[in-house]
């Protein structure tokens, strides 16, 4: 069972108390952007096998969104964080690159 | 190949059986192939046999980096229905039917295709305007559905609950011509008529890269060399994200866990499948006697074939309602496989940005029915570059707005 820190209320949440938010730090294109940005930004999703930046809800807790770092190839944890970001802060990508070393996402590195 | 007959059961009797041949060849990788196949599961397998038999083109390699049919081929609760509400979906999804009724003789090896009629339960009031609905869009699209009420539902299925407190039975989308087929003997079928063809089936051999040129497909990186073809169709489900960045291009898809389970064996109390969409939960009894029960989908991305204990928890909590006697069983085994869900729940058989290289992905939850009509349009599209089948499931339908929204019309077991 997944179980997952929530960086605001600091409960050990597992997952029937999480919902998730599918993939993290999404750029939004709206009107006035390419056909192209837009499609990519409504059907096209990371789906690595590996590091993931995803968004959580806290929501049978204390309701509030946050973000988690995981492995979808091994289930590891890397840590949680805020959703006041557009970018994950250095100490997770400190903590991914420990145990991921090279690891890559979207145009975020290690 | 010798073929499979009651005389030949017989004739091996009297010497032991040690005269079987293996019913597919191992093969080794040759340095270049008109076709290749990424991915030995059912829909991969099916494609290079629809290549073979309906374009006569056998130069065919299938490469897979597990073992046969060891991916969701083998992890599913082996439904076969075709009662969609979308124009395309019920089209490919019957002519998988239909040739699942014929697929035995076909391959002259028995996929146990069992007939035995699936019911989808209405358990709310959208359902029964949902499911009425379906019906009658089956009578025009020619797929034999009927709506029936609650107490023909308690006829099928004896041992069912119609009055529970939650989740009463209202009634229910009845295909007579729906059922189960054995999934491991549909891989194995497909692959012994494959190699008997004289196509390769390489197991164990992992696609490392995606070579191209030009913009076109040359060949493929694998864990045992690299291998050359004309043209390469990438069937591997919920990997089929990863296969995709090697070529260079993305897919609307997402990998998630999908999970079953199996009770202990029991005397024969259920001959028909029947499908609770509303609860996430699906049962039918195996020719071993087992209850085979299917649930819902974990909410995260996921490649590691196993998923979250609360789901099957939340099945089995809603599957005892309506199936009282359930709650006595014993559970045998519980597994999980990674399935590849697009935006509208409606598969992808695709030309790709990548000239000559063809994706067939998406089938989400509910692949193992289509595997015939999947591999049949997918080989038509990769021998000809159009098959009206799949014309509808291009990977091109996000950005033209032509969804084909089962996500809406079907529900979620699917």
């Amino acid at each position: 069972m997944l179980i997952l820190e929530c960086p605001y209320c600091g409960v050990h949440a597992e997952e029937t108390e999480l919902q998730a938010g599918g993939e993290a730090h999404l750029k939004r294109f709206g009107p006035g952007s390419s056909d192209e940005a837009f499609h990519d930004y409504l059907f096209l999703r990371e789906n690595p096998r590996g590091v993931h930046l995803e968004r959580w809800r806290h929501v049978n807790g204390c309701g509030k969104w946050f973000h988690a770092a995981r492995c979808t190839q091994t289930l590891e944890v890397f840590g949680t964080y805020r959703a006041q970001t557009s970018a994950p802060p250095q100490d997770i990508r400190d903590k991914i690159t420990a145990k991921r070393p090279g690891w890559t996402w979207r145009e975020f590195e290690g | 190949m010798k073929r499979y007959s009651a005389f030949a059961v017989a004739r091996e009797g009297l010497r032991y059986h040690s005269g079987w041949d293996r019913a597919w060849r191992a093969a080794a990788p040759k340095r270049h192939y008109d076709v290749i196949i990424v991915g030995a599961g059912g829909h991969g397998l099916a494609t290079a046999y629809y290549l073979g038999k309906n374009f006569g083109i056998t130069n065919v390699a299938v490469i897979e980096k597990g073992w046969l049919g060891g991916g969701n081929t083998g992890r599913n609760t082996t439904i076969i229905r075709s009662n969609y509400l979308q124009d395309p979906s019920a089209a490919i999804y019957e002519k998988a039917r239909s040739l699942y009724e014929g697929l035995s003789q076909d391959f002259n090896y028995n996929v146990m295709f069992s007939p035995r009629g699936v019911i989808m339960l209405a358990q709310t009031e959208h359902e029964v305007r949902g499911y009425k609905r379906t019906a009658h869009a089956n009578a025009l699209q020619g797929v034999a559905t009927e709506w029936i009420e609650p107490a023909r539902v308690k006829e099928l299925v004896p041992i069912i609950n119609l009055d529970g407190p939650r989740y009463p039975v209202l009634g229910g989308l009845w295909q007579e011509r729906g059922g189960t087929a054995r999934h491991d003997a549909v891989a194995w079928g497909y692959a012994r008529a494959c190699s008997d063809m004289g196509m390769d089936i390489i197991q164990q051999c992992e696609v490392t890269g995606v070579r191209t040129e030009n913009g076109r497909v040359i060949g493929v990186e694998t864990t045992k060399g690299a291998i050359d073809c004309d043209k390469l169709g990438m069937v591997v489900a919920g990997n089929c994200s990863v296969l995709s960045q090697m070529a260079g291009f993305r897919l609307p898809v997402e990998s998630v866990a999908l999970q079953a389970l199996v009770s202990e064996p029991i005397k024969p109390c259920m001959d028909v499948v029947v499908m609770a969409n509303t609860v996430h939960g699906y049962m039918s009894q195996s020719d071993k006697g087992e209850m085979v029960i299917g649930g819902g989908t974990d909410g995260y991305n996921n490649y590691t074939q196993r998923g979250s204990f609360h789901h099957i928890e939340e099945t089995v909590r809603a599957l005892v309602e309506t199936f009282p006697m359930v709650s006595r069983l014993k559970m045998l085994r519980q597994w999980g496989g990674i399935v590849d869900v697009t935006g509208d729940r409606s598969p992808l058989i695709s030309k790709t940005p990548v000239q000559n290289c063809f994706v067939n992905a998406g089938w989400g939850t509910g692949g193992f029915k289509a595997i015939p009509g999947s591999g049949w349009a997918m080989a038509e599209l990769m021998a000809t570059g159009h098959s009206p089948l799949a014309e509808a499931f291009s990977m091109t339908r996000f950005k033209e707005g032509r969804f084909i929204d089962e996500s809406v019309a079907a529900g979620v077991a699917h």
